[in-house]
């Protein structure tokens, strides 16, 4: 469905359905990831689940941890040695392990989180939602760094993009994360799996317990501020290559649309159909579907603003990802935001209604779309 | 002639490139117990030949720098977490030797759950514990195990069990589960005490080695410019005072207590499998290529020529109470659309997992590739009882097809706008052998009526399923016995 994704021409299996989140964990195994180590919570427990009866059987490691916070120093152990591994959490599991994503990003070590986003703040509630997008998007943890971002739509990219996500975490030396939603994690699609399970690459920086890596070290403190401004500097320089190369995103009839929709993971979907319905109903609507949260296609939602009327972004949260939209549009055209939270996904008749009723409100519309064409 | 009695152990590097100054000193205040226990692990590691293999996780707090000092692979870990670090290392690499190195802030304050469960796990690790009572790094504030009325810079009138508890005995709390094979407490401060801690400091080590599991050694250890005493002072206070709270001794050690037998849980490999070929994955997950046949159904798709327009890509709602079987119908549903050769999808209502609840779920049968997932506006609603129906009925587009349980539902809100189909599905279930299997009842009756469905699609999911051949031809059986409704049109 996404050229992005069907880049190396993987031989794939025939469909199976499955949950998002089970999908996650076939896809991390043939990725090469080897262990698991994660705490149940809802909407992301069928991961563990999932990783519990498969890990073992593919000679790899599970561990149900005592804590999140146990579970992601368990990746910086796993990873530090030289293993593919991952862990799977919600909103508040997710937040206790952001010290450890932030230790790791700074020792430069692989690893996949998955995140099924539920509702929050605090406990919130357990109905799907975007509202991490800022802790995921934007580091997290303390310090300057980044974590690799992706968002699937489908179980299949479920799959997907937890295997690009190792790919990519391997390559910049940083943790990744996949940023579901809890309607990505619990629905069930059919889903195809590549058919040759892939080779992770070497890593001659792990510390393996082998005489070729006995002088290795694994670490996040350098107390020498130049040393340190330097070890920073490196890795803002890594982060620039992957703002250059890695922006992966999706469109859906925007060669001719008047109104550019944007939104990502679930609601991705919802404005598929709403682009349906719009064109239905005369209106020239397209959708923007950002794959990569981080780095953000920017560049690319630039160039829709100048072409559209306006930009309508679309999340479940009170507005995280239209922030980064309004960044890159710099008042280029108009960004209306539409935002349901709290476990609530709005329908495709919402969003078309929403787009109807601001169309009619902006009385000055036709004359920007003339001055812009 | 002369021989060499002493001499600097390999795996402790001669001059410290690591670390900023002068090389040749190590960054521990005279006095400081660190040095001696790294000596102790560096000759270890000579003696027992296993430089090469160790892999030494180096904690927050003083000993941050242990890398500095050891010839060895080294991971540094944030303040607490070493034992996590170490169990996933130790299982990555199982035949590595891992040794976390913890002081009693990092192991018992921050790090208690992770001690705790490592610990409790068996994990196959050698945990150094250096216990001097009080935070050195960063600057002598209270440590878990600071004595009482010890006077740190975050308890200025001495430690008060009222306000800051008792110190936290390690050994003693770790020695009530059953997994830890050695646990040990020993003093740094005369030559005799010394040597002790040496010979358990080696044996955790050899412990490992051998595979014998979780192996910790506490060691209470002086800090002169922490404790504001001279190194002389300091080392008395160890034997004098400290070892008053914290008595050395053997608190667990699986020879003398366990009859010889290790009691870890874990075998030598940390409970990791045989290794498997990349090339066997594939099958484990039980991927099929995809000419495979599917489920005994042909791939090809189901003819729709006979199905009317309106039933075509239908959006449907399933709902009734938990334990109706409604997820059932609607997965039910969904893997028989895809070996129709429909698009489908599947969304459930989730919830905490509560007495009481109601379900239901979105599924999508379309010729194109689905959209979205959520079901706004629905083409065909299953109700299993009066709640559903009322809830989802307004969803229901016009002329929609509403199927109902009639005996459950004796008495249904206004259904003229669409085609209700109310069929007793739970009393035919009844009859059929069971009433959970009404929602194999509904189903049956909507592909009667609608035929967006060949019965051998239903077949081939159930199948798909790997219920019991009873459970099986029961779901067939209520199936049928739907199909057999007579729908009014």
């Amino acid at each position: 469905m996404n050229p992005t994704l069907s880049e190396n021409g993987d031989r794939r299996s025939q469909e199976r359905l499955m949950k998002g989140n089970e999908a996650a964990i076939y896809g991390a195994l043939m990725a090469g990831c080897r262990s698991f180590y994660g705490y149940p919570i809802t909407p992301a427990s069928e991961l563990a689940e999932t990783a519990a009866r498969l890990f073992p059987a593919c000679g790899g490691t599970f561990l149900q941890a005592e804590s999140e916070v146990a579970a992601i120093n368990m990746l910086y152990g796993a990873s530090s040695a030289g293993e593919r591994t991952m862990t799977a959490s919600s909103g508040p599991g997710i937040s206790l392990m952001m010290e450890g994503v932030s230790y790791a990003a700074g020792a430069e070590l692989p690893m996949v989180i998955v995140n099924v986003m539920r509702g929050g703040p605090g406990l919130g509630n357990i109905g799907p939602e975007q509202g991490d997008y800022f802790q995921a998007v934007k580091g997290g943890g303390h310090g300057c760094y980044r974590s690799l971002v992706l968002a699937p739509d489908s179980p299949q990219e479920m799959a997907d993009l937890t295997a690009l996500a190792f790919e990519l975490s391997d390559q910049y030396r940083n943790p990744a994360l996949v940023l579901a939603d809890g309607f990505v994690g619990q629905m069930m699609e059919p889903v195809s799996l590549p058919l040759a399970a892939r080779v992770p690459p070497p890593r001659p920086w792990a510390v393996t317990g082998l005489p070729a890596t006995r002088r290795n070290l694994i670490t996040s403190i350098h107390l020498d501020h130049d040393v340190l401004e330097s070890h920073v500097r490196q890795l803002h320089v890594k982060y620039e290559r992957a703002r250059r190369r890695e922006v992966r995103y999706e469109e859906y009839a925007v060669a001719d649309a008047r109104v550019v929709l944007i939104g990502y993971g679930i609601v991705s979907r919802v404005l598929r159909r709403a682009v349906g319905l719009c064109r239905a109903a005369g209106i020239k609507a397209g959708l923007l579907r950002p794959i990569t949260l981080w780095p953000f296609p920017s560049q690319r939602i630039a160039e829709l603003a100048r072409g559209a009327a306006r930009l309508m972004v679309v999340e479940l949260s009170t507005g995280q990802m239209v922030e980064d939209v309004r960044l890159a549009v710099a008042e280029r055209c108009p960004v209306d935001f539409l935002g349901r939270w709290g476990g609530n996904v709005p329908s495709s008749e919402e969003v078309v209604d929403s787009i109807v009723q601001r169309m009619r409100e902006r009385t000055g519309d036709e004359e920007h779309v003339a001055h812009v064409a | 002639m002369s021989r060499m009695l002493l001499e600097r152990p390999r795996s402790f590097y001669p001059v410290f490139t690591r670390k900023e100054g002068d090389p040749t000193v190590t960054h521990y205040c005279p006095g400081c117990g660190h040095g001696i226990v790294h000596k102790y692990v560096a000759e270890a590691i000579d003696d027992f030949g296993i430089a090469d293999r160790v892999i030494f996780v180096n904690p927050v707090g003083c000993s941050v720098f242990a890398y500095y000092y050891l010839d060895v692979g080294h991971i540094q870990a944030a303040h607490g977490r070493a034992p996590a670090v170490a169990t996933a290392a130790k299982r990555a690499r199982p035949d590595s030797i891992v040794i976390c190195y913890q002081g009693d802030g990092d192991l018992a304050a921050i790090g208690g759950n992770e001690i705790l469960h490592a610990a409790n796990r068996g994990e196959n690790l050698t945990v150094l514990f250096i216990n001097n009572a009080i935070y050195g790094m960063t600057g002598g504030q209270m440590a878990p195990t600071t004595l009482l009325g010890q006077v740190t810079t975050t308890t200025p009138l001495g430690r008060s069990a009222a306000t800051d508890g008792y110190p936290v005995r390690v050994c003693e709390l770790l020695g009530s589960l059953s997994a830890p094979a050695s646990l040990a407490r020993v003093a740094l401060g005369d030559a005799k005490r010394d040597m002790a801690a040496r010979k358990a400091i080696r044996r955790a080590i050899r412990n490992q080695i051998e595979g014998k599991g979780f192996s910790l050694v506490e060691i209470l250890s002086p800090c002169p410019v922490g404790w504001k005493q001279t190194p002389a002072d300091a080392a008395k206070h160890v034997l004098a005072t400290m070892t008053k709270t914290f008595p050395p001794g053997v608190v667990k050690d699986f020879p003398a207590q366990e009859g010889g037998a290790a009691p870890s849980p874990q075998d030598a490999a940390g409970g990791r499998r045989p290794p498997v070929p990349r090339e066997a994955i594939p099958e484990i997950l039980g991927l099929q290529s995809p000419a495979t046949v599917d489920h005994g159904m042909e791939t090809k798709p189901w003819s729709r020529l006979g199905i009317e327009p309106r039933f075509l890509d239908p959006r449907i709602k399933a709902a009734g109470f938990g334990g109706q079987g409604v997820l059932f119908l609607g997965t039910l549903l969904a893997e028989a659309g895809r070996l129709a050769g429909w698009s489908v999808s599947w969304l459930p209502s989730y919830g905490p997992e509560m007495r009481g609840g109601t379900a239901h779920c979105h599924v999508i049968l379309s010729r194109a590739p689905v959209d979205s997932p959520l079901v706004s506006r629905a083409s065909v609603l299953f109700a299993f009882n009066r709640p559903s129906l009322d809830r989802f009925l307004p969803d229901v587009r016009d002329g929609g097809l509403v199927i109902f349980d009639s005996g459950l539902v004796p008495d249904p809100p206004d259904l003229s706008r669409v085609e209700a189909i109310g069929l007793p599905a739970t009393a035919i279930a009844g009859k059929a052998g069971s009433v959970k299997v009404a929602n194999l009842v509904a189903l049956g009756a909507y592909i009667e009526r609608t035929r967006v469905l060949p019965e051998a699609a239903v077949v081939g999911a159930l199948a798909a399923k790997g219920l019991s051949s009873q459970v099986a031809d029961l779901n067939l059986e209520a199936l049928r016995a739907g199909m057999r409704f007579r729908c009014a049109p």
